[in-house]
């Protein structure tokens, strides 16, 4: 009854689907009127921790490597973190701004562990090409979280820090065990799928 | 005194604002599951629904466009009602 890896990538695009949306109305109506009622306000950093606990099956159970499963840890890990900061702020435990930093963080550690993990060339095939992308754009755009932290009202940061997930999504979404990216496909990485 | 004009012309902008945002919030969950619906239309073949003979469990329960479709409407449905109220009343205390 184990999923195959594609329908995982896909279930966890699906949460940061939901994650971006709710990023990106915060971003558009601000944070004041986000936060109105409880609920909402824990709303993306619960479900971002949510994230983070279920990456815990996902190195358990589709560790085929060692760096495969030190990276579905460092996911879990750094996803747990950076969200429970934010839940720790939300609430109001946690004060200090410099919290924020645990998104940033979390951004670089995890397009790290993409790149590291990915072993394979881009057009490899289509996974290789997401993980790369994947990697690529957490990395480049761990600058809206850091940017968040310094100017927490900045319009610029949310809505950026909100369509990194954006992308994220739609690459998850893309992912596939096998099959051709741009009409490649090394002859090493087996039969495609549909 | 003037004070009188400067409010009738600073309120129009507001309102201005706070419909664009009401606009764009309210059309976040719809965008998402249009996006979900031109999915399915462009690859059918990934709404295993459609095919279901011969299907295993998580073909037909993971759905990438169907899961698109399903979180806009979460969103349009479940989030977005009551955060439309809360910025009509946070431009209503502002007001």
């Amino acid at each position: 009854m184990q999923p195959p890896s594609e329908h995982v990538h896909w279930l966890f695009a699906t949460g940061f689907l939901l994650l971006a949306l709710c990023l990106l109305a915060e971003a558009v109506v601000g944070t004041d009127v986000w936060r109105r009622r409880a609920w909402r306000a824990y709303l993306w950093p619960g479900l971002a921790f949510a994230l983070g606990v279920l990456m815990w099956p996902v190195m358990t159970f589709y560790t085929n490597s060692a760096i495969h499963m030190i990276a579905h840890g460092a996911w879990a890990q750094v996803l747990m973190a950076g969200s429970a900061m934010e839940l720790g702020l939300v609430s109001g435990k946690l004060r200090s701004g410099w919290w924020r930093l645990g998104m940033p963080a979390g951004f670089l550690v995890s397009g790290t562990a993409f790149l590291v993990h990915e072993q394979n060339s881009w057009l490899f095939q289509r996974s290789a090409f997401t993980h790369h992308l994947l990697g690529w754009t957490l990395v480049v755009s761990s600058i809206f979280p850091l940017v968040r932290v310094l100017r927490p009202r900045s319009q610029l940061a949310a809505t950026g820090f909100a369509l990194a997930f954006v992308v994220v999504a739609v690459t998850l979404y893309c992912d596939r065990d096998v099959a051709q990216i741009f009409g490649h496909i090394s002859p090493l990485a087996g039969a495609p799928h549909r | 005194m003037n004070a009188e004009l400067v409010t009738e012309l600073e309120a129009p902008l507001q309102r201005t604002t706070t419909s664009t945002r009401a606009w764009i919030v309210s059309a976040l969950g719809p965008t998402a599951a249009l996006g979900g619906v031109i999915w399915a239309i462009v690859q059918p073949y990934r709404v295993t629904l459609l095919h279901p003979l011969g299907q295993g469990f998580w073909w037909l329960f993971v759905e990438p466009p169907l899961l698109a479709v399903a979180v806009g409407l979460f969103f349009y449905f479940v989030i977005t009602p009551g955060l439309l109220r809360d910025l009509a009343e946070e431009h209503a205390t502002a007001e």
